[in-house]
């Protein structure tokens, strides 16, 4: 049965601008039903705000499934708050007590500057799929679905790291703010694949120097697995910097022949 | 004379759906043998808009993009990954038969047409079944990570309103990895130039000179800055308008802006109360709750449905005995029981629940339980097939599905009506196209499960490339307007104007509140069962609330800055206004069909009757200056290959 949680405080990070200078804000809200949702929870301050004639704290957020990676937000230090596996979006209120404080703040992430309150850019992520996260299959001319099998392992491996939503928690949690986890999982999903083979070495080395150019580095300290809300396991990035390695030999045999 | 002929007589717009010659079957080869074409050199000569980067836009903005055409993509989300393609769970058709079990592309274009219940164009659907089997080997070839057995092959299941498995599926996040696999291939050419991406950008116009479009208005999320985009041609693929109702399991921000704002420069609007109503999503748990979750349709592949015979029933669902169980979905339709078409397995879960026999704490629900699978199959094999859709039931609900059976009930998912097109996915304005679920054209009054994603993708990989080449061939080296065009400045001018009017009005309530009251009044007088008096209600309740919207709403902040209670109001404006054509439509149809259901049109045993003798066709809305005013035409349907016939899942 439902429940009404009492007292809430929260304390928002607000920022007007990329430049402009950021402060945290302090609201309170009650009778928040623990059957809601936490953004519903921000719903129900928002439309406070605006009702009161102020500005409303602005947030990324879209399917409210866990699937769209839209939302974000460092709730109390973590990357999408306490429930392990579980994006903000799909956090209830359930998970909290009366007279709780709660912290909301944006990822924290130089590759990710913020654009207002708690919303970031995350269009370093695109760029790292744009420099190399495909396979070339230009539409038409594919041959039969069923024509390469594919091991049921094999193919359930490359789903385990397709699963990625994209949200950037990995990088928010991360202390170097690297997106190792990230890039990881496109380069695993695809290179565990028979059709990815062809550009295997040249994906990796590619997506590989785009990331290196925004994000910082991986130090190896497993924060980014704790903080996935879709629960990637590190070992994509074993196989990531494997293969980059090989990446470096193959490619200069590549070149040395030409 | 039937009422179609009348309409039909009266038609304000010519509405050509230019179908090619032939059998049904041979329809798109003639098309295709028989369209002009643009030499390799000279795509690049032209510009095509993309907007919306789902399935059909991703996939549509990198094909053309493959094939020479310069492109320019909009979103307004921060990612062309975001769409909410991303959130179908299920499957996707396609007339593979690798299963041997009588599939072909006739029968799923049958079963789209019987599903659709014969409000749907013929050669459209046929065109769809048969490029169904392009679509897997592209996705195959793109490294989607569909399902497989053991011997490495693809694994398939089935969905509603098919006796064949022909659903294909990567566990319950097809639409992610589909949509990923499209948005890879999109990111590559963003990457090669191919494609040019505005991200965070919504378009709020649609500029039409000399009766063609010739671009689009949008706005800068993030400044706010207005500006304009001339092409030689525009696609929407902006989705449907599921969220008039407020509540449904689209995302927060799918709205009907675009197909609206091009609605009101001419395009006409098809069916608009044809809206699906999916029967499985996670009832509603309190009034603050903004969305409802689906759960997908394939859980009915494996779940029973069933209620408690006593309305007064207070025990827990496993201490029922078999004997007071209602298996209502078995009991009235036993060749498709628990995959009984959609439309149909909503309207028996809501007569139950409206009979008092719901279950869960608000008794809002029904059960679909696995206890029967479980023994049968094993936990693990049950895990296996459904295991995150487990997780986020028992995210949501708090409940383990495992242990205790899932509740579910209808919420509005999808929408069949959208903008009118002919065969080539053109509206009745040139160069302008729809594709996707903007548009109306496949899935008559109720589509099937699995056929969404299946859609979007052929409008986008195998339906557009094709159509626009023939669309733009006779335009070469011929001048076309740029934005300096005063047409485009207009647009412009009048789009600063709505969005400062917003600010203006300085009243007392958000948009949130009026989107929630504007629901409320669709799903009760337009949702999963009408009638001609809640409707006539509706059209009377709805302007008076929109008149309280346009004086009483209250927009923080400023217009030259990132401002989603901005955005949030002009998405809402365009629901008002959609949401009294809906009611129109739904009122001026007597008869019930699909997924659009009149209490005054049923049979003995509470199915939808349909009157084929005089409304037999689309209604196709043309904006009349006024959302209370539009004009009707008709496009009358013909069913040359499957015969029209009553629907029985029985």
């Amino acid at each position: 049965m439902s429940n009404h949680l009492k007292n809430i405080t929260l304390r928002i990070w607000r920022q007007a601008g990329p430049a402009a200078k950021g402060n945290f804000e302090t609201h309170v809200v009650d009778e928040i039903t623990d059957e809601a949702s936490f953004l519903e929870m921000l719903d129900i301050l928002n439309d406070k705000l605006i009702t009161e004639g102020k500005e409303a704290v602005v947030f990324d957020h879209d399917c409210r499934e866990g699937i769209c990676g839209t939302c974000s937000l460092m709730i109390d230090g973590q990357a999408h708050g306490p429930q392990r596996g579980t994006a903000t979006c799909q956090l209830h209120m359930r998970k909290f007590k009366d007279n709780d404080t709660i912290t909301i703040e944006p990822w924290r992430a130089s590759a990710f500057p913020i654009i207002k309150d708690l919303m970031v850019d995350r269009s370093a992520f695109d760029r790292i799929i744009e420099s190399g996260g495909y396979i070339t299959a230009e539409t038409g001319g594919a041959p039969d679905a069923n024509l390469i099998p594919i091991s049921k392992i094999v193919a359930d491996a490359a789903m385990d790291s397709a699963a990625c939503i994209g949200c950037g928690a990995c990088v928010a949690a991360c202390p170097n703010g690297a997106a190792n986890l990230f890039t990881g999982a496109k380069i695993a999903h695809l290179s565990r694949l028979p059709q990815g083979q062809a550009e295997r070495y040249s994906r990796v080395e590619a997506m590989v120097e785009t990331m290196d150019e925004r994000f910082g580095s991986c130090t190896n300290h497993g924060e980014c697995e704790a903080a996935c809300p879709k629960e990637i396991s590190i070992d994509v990035i074993a196989l990531m910097n494997k293969d980059y390695r090989k990446a470096k030999f193959a490619n200069r045999k590549d070149l040395a022949r030409k | 004379m039937t009422l179609t002929d009348e309409l039909f007589a009266k038609n304000t717009v010519t509405l050509d759906s230019k179908i090619p010659e032939g059998p049904v079957a041979d329809k798109w080869d003639n098309y295709k043998q028989n369209m002009k074409l643009v030499n390799p050199n000279n795509k690049r000569k032209f510009k095509v808009i993309v907007v919306g980067t789902g399935l059909a836009g991703a996939s549509a903005a990198a094909t053309l993009a493959e094939l020479g055409y310069q492109v320019d993509a909009f979103t307004f989300h921060d990612s062309a990954r975001r769409a909410h393609s991303i959130a179908a769970q299920g499957g996707i058709n396609g007339a593979k038969n690798y299963k041997g079990d009588g599939d072909s592309v006739h029968r799923l274009f049958y079963d789209t047409v019987k599903g659709g219940d014969f409000r749907s164009r013929e050669a459209n659907v046929h065109r769809l079944a048969q490029v169904s089997i392009d679509i897997i080997d592209q996705m195959v070839a793109q490294g989607v990570p569909f399902a497989r057995e053991y011997g490495g092959l693809l694994d398939n299941r089935s969905f509603g309103g098919a006796q064949v498995s022909r659903t294909f599926y990567a566990r319950g996040q097809t639409g992610q990895q589909l949509l990923l696999g499209a948005y890879q291939q999109f990111s590559r050419q963003v990457g090669l130039g191919g494609i040019r991406l505005f991200n965070r950008t919504e378009l709020i116009d649609v500029v039409v000179i000399d009766g063609r479009a010739s671009g689009i208005v949008v706005r800068d999320l993030i400044t706010g800055e207005i500006t304009s985009h001339a092409a030689h041609a525009v696609v929407l693929a902006t989705g449907g308008y599921g969220n008039a109702f407020f509540l449904s399991t689209n995302a927060m921000a799918s709205n009907v802006t675009a197909a609206w704002r091009a609605h009101r420069k001419g395009a006409l609007f098809a069916n608009p109360s044809f809206t699906q109503i999916h029967p499985t999503c996670i009832p509603q748990s309190d009034e603050s709750q903004a969305k409802l979750t689906l759960m997908s349709e394939s859980l009915r592949n494996d779940g029973r449905v069933w209620v408690p015979v006593n309305q007064n029933e207070t025990r827990l669902a496993r201490d029922i005995p078999e004997e007071e169980r209602d298996y209502y979905l078995e009991r009235l339709y036993p060749s498709f029981g628990n995959l009984a078409a959609r439309d149909v397995s909503s309207r028996a879960a809501k007569r139950l629940v409206d009979n008092g026999q719901g279950v869960g704490a608000k008794k809002n629900g029904v059960y679909l339980d696995f206890a029967e699978a479980i023994e049968r199959l094993g936990r693990d094999v049950v895990q296996e097939r459904y295991g995150n859709l487990f997780e986020m039931y028992e995210r949501i609900a708090g409940e383990n599905p495992y242990e205790t059976p899932m509740r579910i009930y209808p919420a509005s998912h999808y929408t069949m009506g959208g903008l009118w097109v002919d065969y080539e996915l053109q509206t009745n304005i040139p160069g302008l196209y729809a594709a996707g679920e903007a548009n109306f054209s496949d899935h008559g009054a109720n589509r099937l499960g699995a056929s969404a994603l299946m859609q979007g993708l052929s409008d986008g990989y195998f339906v557009l490339p094709y159509t626009i080449g023939n669309g733009l061939a006779p335009l070469l080296n011929k001048p076309m307007p740029g934005i300096d065009h005063p047409e485009f400045k207009v647009a412009e001018e009048a789009a600063r104007e709505r969005y400062n009017a917003y600010l203006a009005i300085n009243g007392t309530k958000s948009p949130d509140y009026f989107h929630r009251e504007l629901g409320k009044i669709i799903w009760d007088y337009c949702g999963m069962e009408r009638t001609e008096e809640g409707l006539k209600k509706a059209l009377e309740l709805l302007p008076a609330l929109y008149q309280e919207f346009k004086t009483d709403l209250r927009v923080t902040g400023d217009g030259d800055s990132l401002n989603q209670t901005l955005e949030k109001a002009g998405r809402v404006d365009d629901f008002f206004q959609l949401g009294m054509l809906m009611c129109r439509d739904a009122l001026d149809r007597n008869e019930s069909c699909g997924g659009h259901f009149r209490s005054e049109y049923q049979t003995d045993d509470g199915e939808a009757l349909r009157d084929d003798v005089n409304y037999c066709h689309v209604a196709a809305w043309q904006w009349g200056g006024n959302p209370m005013t539009p004009n009707l035409n008709v496009e009358p349907l013909e069913f040359e290959t499957v015969h029209l016939a009553t629907r029985s899942y029985k």
